[in-house]
């Protein structure tokens, strides 16, 4: 086995990234697979909870296959330094969809990385990414879409919104695209804000304390990312671990 | 039930309030008309404790409470009501959940039992059907889509399922139809007319009052209370215009 070398913050999708952390665990282990059949349907989904202080790192790569599609839905919110990387290649007429939510606090350092490749025409992506960051956290968003030549048609978007609860905390959102084809729809959006201070004293003025508040404001604002899970009981328990997160954030 | 003295505020430096007195018994409807930049929401807005409504002089006694010694949502507990002149839109959050966080966070702080999904739902029906706002409505963010009727008509089911002792109404009546006015009118008669509770009510114009009779009515100008009557003053006011009878104080101000 050949030794890789510890990526450092030079390389572009480790630019946010806590290396220092990483060398606990590097080298780490080839990427999870994901081959999805032409015209099948595949739903995958990570919870990435680790204990705190530690470093978890997980990499995917996913193929999908003529007229399939995956959904993918991730919440990133344990450990010193989280990361999630996804990689995907679609095929003609495949749609791939990733909800994702990153809730971090302390000195946590939590990332999502995406490399969306369409090879084929009459493709489909959608990303969309809620971070929710207190204290000192990190929370990182890249994501690059790549579009090959003659990949017309492709329609791909990347939504992703960051709340800051601190002065302190920090959201990077990074869009890449790269486009050799002429008839594309690519559409990114990205907002980065704090809680609505009008809306904290409205609920107050009712009677809210503050705790219960903003909880509801953030239960809010990530609410719809796993709206759309098939799976009734894996929702509600990516629900759970967000609102326990959220709660101890607040 | 609520004595304001001598009441001086500030907003981000500037002086709004210049020692402001009021005294509100149990069983009392207040009204408070004045001109514009009178100080009319200034005044509510301090009694709530919006951050930024700096108290710097007076004081105000709520049931035997310091006032300006509790935070927003301890008012509230403490049985204050704020009825705001534009509702805010909280996106993803719905009435119902709204409601049901915001009254159970008062009977927590009063050491009272939560009420649960059913006993709640009950409540919001019984208050809902008041005011005639329809179920569905409640279960839509809080005012998010909602006209200007509709967010009044929403404050006053909030006032009716959170039951307060004092209501403080910031031109509830503005952005309201006839219809809508007698609903709202209605409303506030049915929550709050009782001998164990008061109501402060802030408006431009006297067509409120035709429904929600007040026993006081009260100028503010330049930061001040300047006339104090029974309801023929509101009668007099829309006759004959705030001019005469606060020029020199609106100039002074």
């Amino acid at each position: 086995m050949t030794t890789i070398a510890l990526p450092t913050r030079r390389q572009e999708d480790w630019r946010y990234s806590d290396v220092d952390a990483l060398a606990a665990i590097w080298p780490t282990p080839a990427p999870t697979r994901i081959d999805v059949a032409a015209d099948e349907t595949a739903r995958h989904h990570l919870l990435q909870n680790a204990a705190d202080g530690a470093v978890a790192v997980y990499d995917y790569a996913i193929t999908i296959a003529d007229g399939a599609r995956c959904d993918f839905h991730v919440l990133n919110i344990g450990g010193k330094f989280g990361r999630v990387t996804i990689n995907v290649t679609l095929g003609r007429g495949s749609h791939f969809e990733l909800n994702g939510a990153i809730i971090g606090g302390g000195e946590q350092t939590l990332e999502i990385v995406t490399a969306v490749t369409h090879a084929a025409p009459d493709a489909t992506s959608g990303q969309t990414i809620r971070s929710i960051l207190g204290n000192h956290a990190t929370g990182s968003y890249l994501g690059s879409i790549n579009v090959a030549r003659g990949a017309q048609r492709t329609d791909a978007f990347q939504s992703v919104k960051a709340m800051l609860l601190d002065r302190t905390a920090t959201a990077n959102v990074k869009p890449e695209l790269e486009i050799y084809a002429d008839d594309v729809k690519c559409a990114h959006g990205a907002t980065v804000g704090e809680l609505d201070k009008q809306a904290l004293f409205y609920m107050a003025s009712r009677g809210m304390d503050p705790a219960t508040a903003k909880t509801l404001l953030l239960k809010a604002f990530v609410a719809g990312v796993f709206d759309d899970m098939a799976d009734e009981a894996v929702k509600a328990a990516l629900e759970a671990a967000a609102i326990a997160k959220l709660e101890v954030l607040v | 039930m609520l004595t304001i003295e001598n009441l001086s505020n500030e907003i981000d430096g500037k002086v709004i309030l210049k020692g402001l007195s009021l005294s509100i018994n149990g069983g009392e409807v207040h009204a408070i008309m004045g001109p514009n930049g009178a100080g009319k929401s200034t005044l509510a807005y301090t009694l709530g404790g919006r951050p930024g409504y700096e108290v710097t002089g007076g004081s105000a006694t709520f049931l035997g409470k310091d006032l300006f010694e509790m935070e927003p949502h301890e008012r509230a507990a403490a049985g204050l009501f704020l009825g705001f002149q534009y509702p805010v839109e909280i996106p993803g959050v719905s009435n119902l959940q709204f409601l049901r966080e915001s009254l159970n966070s008062q009977r927590r702080a009063r050491g009272e039992k939560e009420l649960n999904g059913g006993e709640f739902i009950k409540l919001a029906k019984e208050k809902a059907a008041l005011l005639g706002l329809d179920m569905e409505m409640l279960k839509r963010p809080v005012n998010v889509g909602f006209s200007g009727g509709e967010k009044k008509r929403a404050e006053m089911v909030q006032m009716g399922i959170l039951d307060p002792k004092l209501a403080i109404l910031d031109e509830t009546d503005s952005g309201l139809d006839i219809d809508a006015l007698k609903t709202v009118g209605a409303g506030i008669n049915a929550i709050m007319r009782r001998p164990d509770k008061a109501v402060l009510l802030i408006t431009h114009y006297q067509r409120l009052l035709d429904y929600v009779k007040p026993d006081f009515v009260h100028v503010l100008a330049g930061g001040r209370i300047v006339k104090s009557g029974g309801p023929e003053l509101a009668l007099e006011l829309e006759r004959e215009g705030y001019a005469d009878m606060v020029g020199a104080e609106v100039v002074a101000a």
